[in-house]
């Protein structure tokens, strides 16, 4: 295919970037964020947490209350949209309806001056390359949701922008071409090259397109990373209950002599675990005592047939105390026969077939963990906001398991728990301990 | 075997209500009936006794005698009204965008002040006017009378395209930004390709009141600029003018606003915005 655009991608600096609206809402708060030239940049969050807001900001659609906005070298902070070399992918998608394709497509080339025969070679170039070619003379009207979607994409790309931005660019399609659209994007991020950020509230959207993402919340950003760090190390409470589909299962624990107690209880953790960040627990411990006898409160009614420990003898003590306990659902697994690993007996209340996996959820005998953080994850305002029936004080886990796992709704089933996979947040902070 | 949906009232409450609705039309077109039939009566038919026959033959012999007296004015009116709407909906457009779309600190001020001039009546301003266009020389002609009603137009006009403005979705002007265009620009090229129906009907009402108007006409032209409805007041209102003759003017002076709005008014449903957004 032809070399569609050929300017070179620049990056984006954002250096303390803030925004407050009238009326005193800090949308954004101080924001500081590096997008490499050429990068694929997403931008998560639940709904209000000022990633729309910090994008409109790059684009010059918002002024900045604070802070830098650089694109390439060009500090761009004060200019106006029109100034910038920015194209943006809106969820509306937002064509001028009284034009046809071909002049949404040369609008932009028109209004900063091109020529009627420049103007013309490359709507024509890009048309080809999105497969709008014979659409050029209709009017969006005339045009299907994918093919809107495409003339929207072509906008952007026909400019060769030094930076694409997308505003939930997928949103407005069904499920499937959902779907499918988002690895055409990717495939296309491949061949352009052009440096893109990109928004959504949908954490898979963001995992699979992202070659890195930023995850914000309240404004503030929590965590810049790869997909696989963020899954695999999230910084806290938040980045964890948010990343991941189904999410994390969260329980209130004790850490003692290298062990984790919840539910009756108690799993090894692995000799590197707690080293680096021991001391930070030990200093927030203190603080949190009174969380920590409710939350570390747990009886051993139902799901301590086999809570003995197992497993690695050499412990690090170093953590010790309250802590809130994350497992991911693919952390938790059928047991071999006779294989290692801690046992945790459970039974379902109920069990999800999706044909090749289940999730099977269940209850422990445990405080259910009802946090800001954890609420924020889920765009829920009020302790039972995510709740269809509002009376589960008891943690509620979700396992995901292989489709020919041997499981039934009441009957009563093992599970083993990945020592390795544990994640521990400071029940004060939120933060990550391990 | 069907199953129409239908109303659970007995037949007689549904058969009362159209009679009643039947009876109001006739009452609400009476008038009307009264002006057609005598404005086509041959002139020897015309009697006070015999008012609501049809007439025996169509005749146009009344519209023949009062054209000439009406002519002038006419043709004055037309010259008003045309440029008077046209202007006033421009204007209103431009206002209606910068209010709604391309918005400014204090627009929130402003606007309310703008409409505040729909609410103060002619009378009330008529003498301050008529000294303020003496002063500026504006007084006699159509210029002044023109200027006028723009200025008592953008009220509404601004009122109409501001509410029209705010039905199009923010991210189109956005989107326009981002691809380069300015405010005007983006009023040109993405605003008003949208904005005929707000134009048919804020030309439709501006048109009909500045037709319509007597009172700036009459205090701000002289005897060679007056518009028709004061021609129209000079037929009708003498003593000694037949019937046919005042029907007949009133029919020939109405006849423009009812163009107006047939021309116009297919604009009204139109849906321009087809296709922009997700659909």
């Amino acid at each position: 295919m032809t070399d569609v655009i050929r300017t070179p991608p620049s990056g984006i600096r954002l250096e303390g970037v803030r925004k407050r609206f009238p009326g005193g809402v800090d949308a954004v708060r101080g924001v500081d964020l590096d997008v490499s030239p050429g990068e694929f940049m997403v931008l998560v969050g639940p709904s209000g947490c000022g990633k729309s807001t910090l994008l409109r900001m790059i684009a010059g659609l918002e002024e900045t209350s604070g802070g830098r906005i650089m694109l390439g070298d060009k500090d761009v902070t004060t200019e106006l949209p029109q100034q910038r070399d920015v194209a943006m992918v809106f969820q509306s998608y937002a064509l001028y309806p009284r034009m046809t394709v071909r002049k949404n497509l040369g609008f932009g080339l028109r209004m900063r001056g091109a020529g009627s025969a420049e103007r013309e070679r490359r709507v024509v170039e890009v048309a080809e390359v999105l497969g709008l070619s014979h659409l050029l003379d209709r009017r969006p009207a005339a045009l299907s949701g994918g093919q809107r979607q495409r003339v929207a994409m072509g906008r952007a790309i026909v400019r060769e922008p030094k930076v694409f931005l997308m505003d939930e660019p997928l949103s407005n399609l069904d499920a499937k071409l959902r779907v499918s659209m988002r690895a055409q994007l990717s495939l296309l991020h491949k061949r352009l090259g052009v440096t893109t950020v990109y928004v959504t509230h949908d954490q898979i959207e963001a995992m699979t397109l992202g070659q890195r993402v930023a995850v914000l919340r309240d404004g503030s950003l929590q965590q810049c990373d790869t997909p696989q760090n963020l899954f695999h190390r999230p910084v806290n409470l938040f980045v964890a209950a948010f990343i991941g589909s189904p999410s994390m299962n969260f329980v209130r624990a004790t850490v003692s002599d290298g062990f984790v107690h919840f539910a009756g209880v108690s799993v090894p953790l692995p000799a590197s675990a707690s080293g680096s960040s021991g001391s930070s627990l030990a200093g927030a411990s203190g603080a949190v005592s009174s969380v920590a006898a409710s939350g570390s409160a747990v009886g051993s009614a139902s799901g301590a047939a086999s809570g003995s420990a197992v497993g690695s003898a050499s412990v690090a003590a170093s953590v010790a105390g309250p802590v809130i306990l994350g497992i991911r659902p693919t952390a938790l697994s059928v047991p071999s026969a006779g294989g290692p690993g801690v046992r945790l007996t459970v039974v379902p209340d109920l069990v999800e077939d999706l044909g090749d996996e289940r999730y099977v959820i269940f209850e422990l005998d445990a405080e259910r963990v009802d946090t800001d953080a954890t609420r924020a994850a889920v765009d829920a305002t009020t302790a039972d906001d995510a709740l269809l029936v509002p009376d589960a004080e008891r943690a509620r886990f979700t396992a995901r398991l292989p489709a020919d796992a041997p499981v039934a709704v009441g009957e009563p089933l093992d599970l083993t728990v990945d020592p390795d996979r544990l994640h521990l947040f400071d029940p004060a902070t939120g933060n990550a301990l391990r | 075997m069907s199953t129409a949906i239908r109303s659970r009232s007995a037949p007689w409450v549904t058969t009362a209500k159209y009679v009643a609705l039947f009876a109001l039309l006739v009452f609400f077109l009476l008038p009307v009936y009264a002006l057609l039939v005598t404005a086509l009566k041959d002139p020897s038919e015309v009697s006070v006794t015999r008012m609501w026959e049809l007439p025996g033959s169509l005749s146009f012999a009344s519209f023949t005698a009062v054209w000439p007296k009406l002519q002038d004015g006419f043709v004055n009116s037309v010259m008003l009204a045309v440029p008077a709407s046209v202007l006033s909906a421009v204007l209103g457009a431009m206002n209606g965008f910068v209010l709604s779309k391309w918005r400014f600190p204090g627009a929130d001020f402003v606007f309310p002040l703008i409409l505040f001039g729909m609410f103060s009546p002619y009378q009330a301003i008529l003498i301050p006017m008529v000294q303020v266009m003496s002063d500026a020389g504006l007084r006699g002609g159509l210029d002044g009378l023109i200027l006028v009603h723009v200025i008592y137009g953008l009220p509404i006009t601004t009122l109409i395209f501001r509410s029209y403005f705010a039905g199009i979705s923010d991210e189109i002007i956005e989107a326009a930004k981002v691809d380069g265009a300015g405010m005007l620009r983006t009023f040109f090229f993405v605003a008003l390709p949208v904005a005929p129906p707000a134009f048919a009907v804020a030309m439709i009402w501006q048109f009909t009141s500045a037709w319509n108007d007597f009172l700036f006409g009459a205090v701000l032209t002289n005897r060679d600029y007056w518009p028709i409805t004061i021609a129209l007041n000079n037929i009708a209102g003498g003593q000694t003018v037949p019937f046919n003759e005042a029907m007949a003017s009133a029919l020939l002076a109405c006849l423009p606003t009812v163009a107006v709005y047939v021309i116009l008014g297919r604009f009204f449903m139109r849906g321009l915005m087809a296709g922009a957004l997700k659909g």
